[in-house]
């Protein structure tokens, strides 16, 4: 191709809600556009990973350029980025929103708009993304496109009422759309002849190449052999290949141009040097000051991952390795636990997260996994002045050193029909929420915002929000900060027996009720055995709620004959090979289920 | 000569109980109940015979060497069949096997199947040991699982049986049945010694998944482990005073009563079965046949086709799946069978059968079994004390080997 007309690109991403059909649309935008066709087309080409599309959602962006002929004869590159579509990524979000120029809203016409709706529209607009809104799932018996349209318009206050009004599901009034993206989204700015300042917005690692960088060029250009440097990590390399994203495929070309998206490889081998959100400028020419917006990701939520037969810890950690090689958001290092032998405390950015790597691992890597409670990063502040980060409960100091804890708490947003609004609000207080307010966005529909502390959100709030609205709630948040806060640790014993994969941080005034929770849940999970075995949590040493798991009265098969030989020897095979699976705290067997079971804690 | 058992499978019963799981079809198919003529029933009936003559036949050359020391017939209700079916069998065994003089021959009878005119034909074709299925002498207990027959057909049956003299019959008992107390189990109990059978099998309830007792199992009271734990202390206290002795952990036997043929299971000795689902042990190899009714009958087909061919198989060689038992399985299942019985297992036998000592392979074992108080022994034997009795499964499970 000669050389690029900049004001022929368009780069955009689609955002919506979950589930309002945002790879459905990207499907048909790019089966329309020619380049494949629809034999070729898996369904949901641009959610790669088995699990991404297992799960209905977009883990890791992925980006794609395609060619458009439009109606005024011109050709168009489109260049469509898709962004992750959760809070668990929302930075990762916010830096693809950046390397657009404009956004297609996705709303359900019969759902219209939701909390993460909201969310991304207010990210994208921050980013001063040009967005216009497209109507689906118009095909629906329950949908009302005039009642979004002005819903949109009163809450969001965009233009709507010329949206298009499509059904990705059956193709319906895609054309439009491509369109619209034509007229609605303006073309990149940029001078190629300006030092190269370039926007990093994901990385993937291949073992040929390396570090693969998804790039969207700011300023300047890049190409072979070009000295690059990024500027938050300081890490230098010569470009060794660019690019641009065919559909499933890397396909190399001369030169990346500013007003461009594209990849650009330099044998990189570690994706901690190409961070989301970096600058990458040239060396030898580098432009004044990195893009805006570059931040360090923390994980927020943590927890013990072990290995269910030790012998596997090796294995344990090439596998987190090679995860790491594409996922800079999550950490992790060796632990050790009495209960549960070699392991590793993992860190992520949310719960969602810890979800996908624990299925990955076990999936892709083929591991048998024990996880602990995921907890948050509590600060304790010691008398002697010294702060600590505690992302294991177990290494919480004696309470006599501790001064004061802090817990980290976000600003939640919950969406949800006025009729909920009751038992979302419980809910919440439940949760320790502070309420900030209520803000009706119709006649029948709220925003609730309340302050949550993060630890009460992180496995079953979003569950639990579920089932009081009958599915109808949405949520979403963000991190607000550290507050002090009255935590205990909360210990587990098992006949006697300290179990430390078990001891997690809890509010003081739920210590109770956690505790007696746990022992519930854990005299299901524990067999009996041929002696008694009592289940109590502790705090400080302090016995706070009991159960006892009774010993085994009876284990006899009464009758025996000829034919159940096999019979029984497999019934006796199974009572062993249940051993096997356990894990041995003292006398007692404790299955590994156990240690995940405690998670699910609500009263629903 | 080297000793053999035969079991035959009777496939049919009237109707299934409800807390069964044994292979068994009932005599009419279901949606046809009323219209199936007895014709029809008959017909299905006897070509069923007729297979289990053919298998019993086509297979006896292989059991040349052995002298056949019990025969059981089982089910189902081996009791359904027609007059004629039983003699008929045991002579096609007569003349095909050698069959000892002194061998036991049980049948297994359900109270409600069985007529004068039938058990006079087993007396006469050599049947000498009756095995009746009771269970309980309750009606309503007996209705709620699902039993066809009431205490006074049982009765009826029992008396029949020994006016044509019968002098060795079991009676099958249940314990921890739904809605029954200690009180009431123990009045079956007393009942069924006062007709001083010479065997009786008192056994609990076990619930099957998918039995109909399962499916509905919420709505009855079962009795509480330690209920049922006191029934079978009960049952052993009662039952030794009116001179029986607990041999196995659910039989008991007036002296010189216990039954052979179980002891073959229990000791691992050779048995052959015959019929859909019937297993056979023989020399250390275990088989099945096809358990599907197609599936047997074309297994019998094939057997009894090979008479031409030139290799000699082995009967297991037609079944579906073979297993020659190792000798690690041999030791395990030494072990596990030999503990059901309360004389059990031997030291000096298990070298002799192993060539390594008991306490080579499994010393740690019996030492920590010894120590819980779950086994005792003396002079080279070893058995389950009363409370291993009550947790011998998890007792068993210690002598399996770690698989690989």
């Amino acid at each position: 191709m000669a050389a690029i007309d900049r004001s022929r690109i368009r780069n955009f991403c689609i955002i919506a809600h979950i589930d309002h059909g945002k790879s459905t649309l990207a499907d048909r935008i790019i089966e329309k556009t020619g380049l494949l066709t629809s034999r070729e087309m898996q369904a949901q080409v641009l959610d790669n990973m088995e699990l991404e599309r297992e799960r209905g959602i977009t883990i890791k962006a992925q980006t794609v350029r395609i060619i458009y002929n439009a109606k005024d004869g011109n050709e168009y590159i489109f260049n469509l980025i898709d962004t992750p579509g959760h809070v668990d990524f929302n930075y990762e979000v916010s830096r693809s929103l950046a390397a657009c120029d404009g956004a297609i809203l996705v709303v359900d016409a019969a759902q219209g708009i939701e909390a993460q709706t909201l969310a991304n529209v207010y990210l994208a607009l921050d980013h001063d993304l040009d967005v216009f809104p497209v109507i689906n799932k118009i095909d629906l018996p329950s949908a009302e496109p005039e009642r979004v349209k002005n819903e949109i318009e009163d809450v969001i206050g965009i233009e709507a009422q010329d949206a298009p009004l499509i059904s990705a599901k059956n193709g319906v009034g895609i054309d439009e759309v491509l369109e619209a993206i034509v007229k609605k989204i303006p073309a990149p700015k940029g001078d190629p002849d300006n030092p190269l300042q370039a926007l990093i917005f994901d990385s993937v690692y291949d073992s040929y190449k390396g570090v693969i960088v998804f790039c969207r060029i700011m300023e300047g250009r890049v190409s072979k052999g070009t000295a690059i440097k990024m500027m938050a990590t300081g890490a230098t390399a010569e470009v060794v290949e660019v690019g641009y994203f065919g559909p499933g495929q890397f396909i190399p070309c001369e030169e990346l141009s500013a007003g461009m998206v594209g990849y650009l490889t330099a044998s990189i081998k570690n994706v901690k040097d190409t961070a989301v959100g970096d600058t990458v400028t040239d060396l030898n020419n580098p432009c004044a000051e990195p893009l805006p917006g570059y931040k360090k990701v923390n994980s927020m939520v943590y927890c013990g991952m072990y290995p269910a037969d030790g012998a596997k810890y090796p294995d344990l950690r090439d596998a987190l390795e090679k995860l790491k090689l594409n996922d800079a958001s999550l950490n992790y290092e060796p632990e050790t636990s009495v209960a549960l032998g070699f392991g590793f405390r993992c860190g992520f950015l949310g719960l969602l997260h810890l979800e996908i790597i624990q299925e990955r691992l076990e999936r892709e890597y083929n591991l048998d996994l024990v996880t602990t409670a995921p907890g948050v990063i509590y600060r304790v502040h010691k008398t002697d002045g010294e702060m600590i980060e505690l992302t294991n409960p177990s290494n919480l100091p004696d309470p006599a050193q501790i001064a004061y804890m802090e817990e980290p708490v976000v600003s939640a947003e919950i969406m949800v029909t006025t009729e909920f609004i009751g038992p979302i609000m419980q809910l919440c207080q439940e949760r320790r929420g502070r309420y900030v307010s209520t803000e009706y966005i119709e006649a029948t529909r709220a925003l609730i915002r309340y302050e949550l502390p993060l630890n009460e959100i992180i496995y079953d709030f979003f569950d639990a929000l579920k089932s009081r609205s009958r599915g109808y709630a949405s949520f979403d948040y963000e991190m607000k900060g550290y507050e002090e806060s009255k935590l205990v640790k909360l210990d587990i014993l098992i006949n006697h027996d300290e179990v430390d994969a078990l001891s997690f941080i809890v509010h003081a005034d739920s210590a109770y009720e956690r505790g007696r929770k746990m022992c519930e849940k854990l005299k299901e999970e524990i067999p009996r055995h041929l002696f008694e075995i009592p289940i109590q949590a502790a705090v400080g040493g302090r016995i706070i709620a009991r159960e006892t798991v009774k010993a085994m009265r009876k284990d006899v098969l009464a009758k025996c004959y000829g034919g159940d030989i096999t019979r029984k020897k497999k019934l006796l095979e199974k009572q062993k090979e249940g051993k096997k699976r356990m894990r041995q705290i003292g006398n007692v067997e404790i299955p590994q289920s156990a240690f995940m079971s405690v998670l699910k804690l609500d009263d629903k | 000569m080297r000793e053999l058992s035969i079991y035959i499978h009777i496939p049919f019963c009237v109707r299934k109980c409800l807390y069964c799981d044994f292979l068994s079809f009932p005599v009419c198919d279901g949606i046809n109940y009323v219209n199936q003529s007895p014709h029809a029933k008959n017909e299905r009936i006897s070509s069923y015979v007729n297979l289990l003559k053919k298998e019993i036949c086509s297979v006896s050359a292989q059991y040349e060497e052995y002298r056949v020391v019990s025969v059981f017939f089982g089910g189902g209700t081996p009791s359904v069949l027609p007059l004629g079916a039983v003699s008929g069998i045991m002579e096609r065994i007569g003349a095909s096997y050698h069959l000892a003089k002194d061998a036991e021959i049980t049948i297994e009878m359900n109270p409600d199947t069985v007529s004068e005119d039938k058990l006079r034909e087993y007396g006469v074709c050599g049947v000498n040991r009756l095995s009746i299925g009771l269970q309980s002498a309750d009606d309503e207990e007996l209705a709620r699982i699902g039993r066809i027959h009431d205490y006074r057909a049982f009765e009826r049956a029992y008396e029949t049986a020994r006016r044509l003299g019968f002098g060795n019959i079991n009676i099958d008992l249940m314990a921890a049945l739904p809605g029954q107390s200690v009180a009431d189990y123990e009045r079956s109990l007393r009942t069924v010694a006062a007709l001083s059978p010479e065997h009786i099998s008192a056994y609990s309830l076990t619930l099957e998944e998918g039995t109909p007792l399962y499916e509905n199992r919420e709505s009855y009271r079962f009795p509480t482990e330690e209920e049922d734990r006191e029934m079978y202390a009960l049952t052993g206290r009662y039952l030794a005073s009116c001179g029986y002795h607990r041999y196995e952990i659910s039989n008991y036997a007036k002296d010189g009563y216990e039954c052979r043929h179980n002891k073959v299971y229990w000791r691992r000795g050779n048995y052959a079965g015959f019929g859909p689902g019937a297993a056979s042990m023989v020399e250390n190899v275990r088989w099945s046949d096809p358990a599907d009714m197609g599936q047997y009958r074309d297994y019998v087909q094939s057997m009894a086709a090979r008479g031409g061919e030139e290799t000699k198989r082995e009967p297991s060689d037609f079944a579906p799946e073979r297993q020659i038992l190792t000798r690690q399985e041999q030791m395990e299942e030494y072990m596990f069978l030999g503990l059901r019985m309360m004389c059990g297992v031997d030291e000096g036998e298990f070298s002799l059968l192993f060539g390594a000592r008991m306490e080579q392979v499994y010393g740690t074992v019996i030492d920590k079994l010894c120590a819980d108080g779950l086994l005792t022994g003396e002079r080279g034997r070893l058995w389950l004390t009363e409370r291993g009795i009550d947790v011998s499964n998890y007792v068993m499970a210690q002598f399996l080997f770690d698989r690989v």
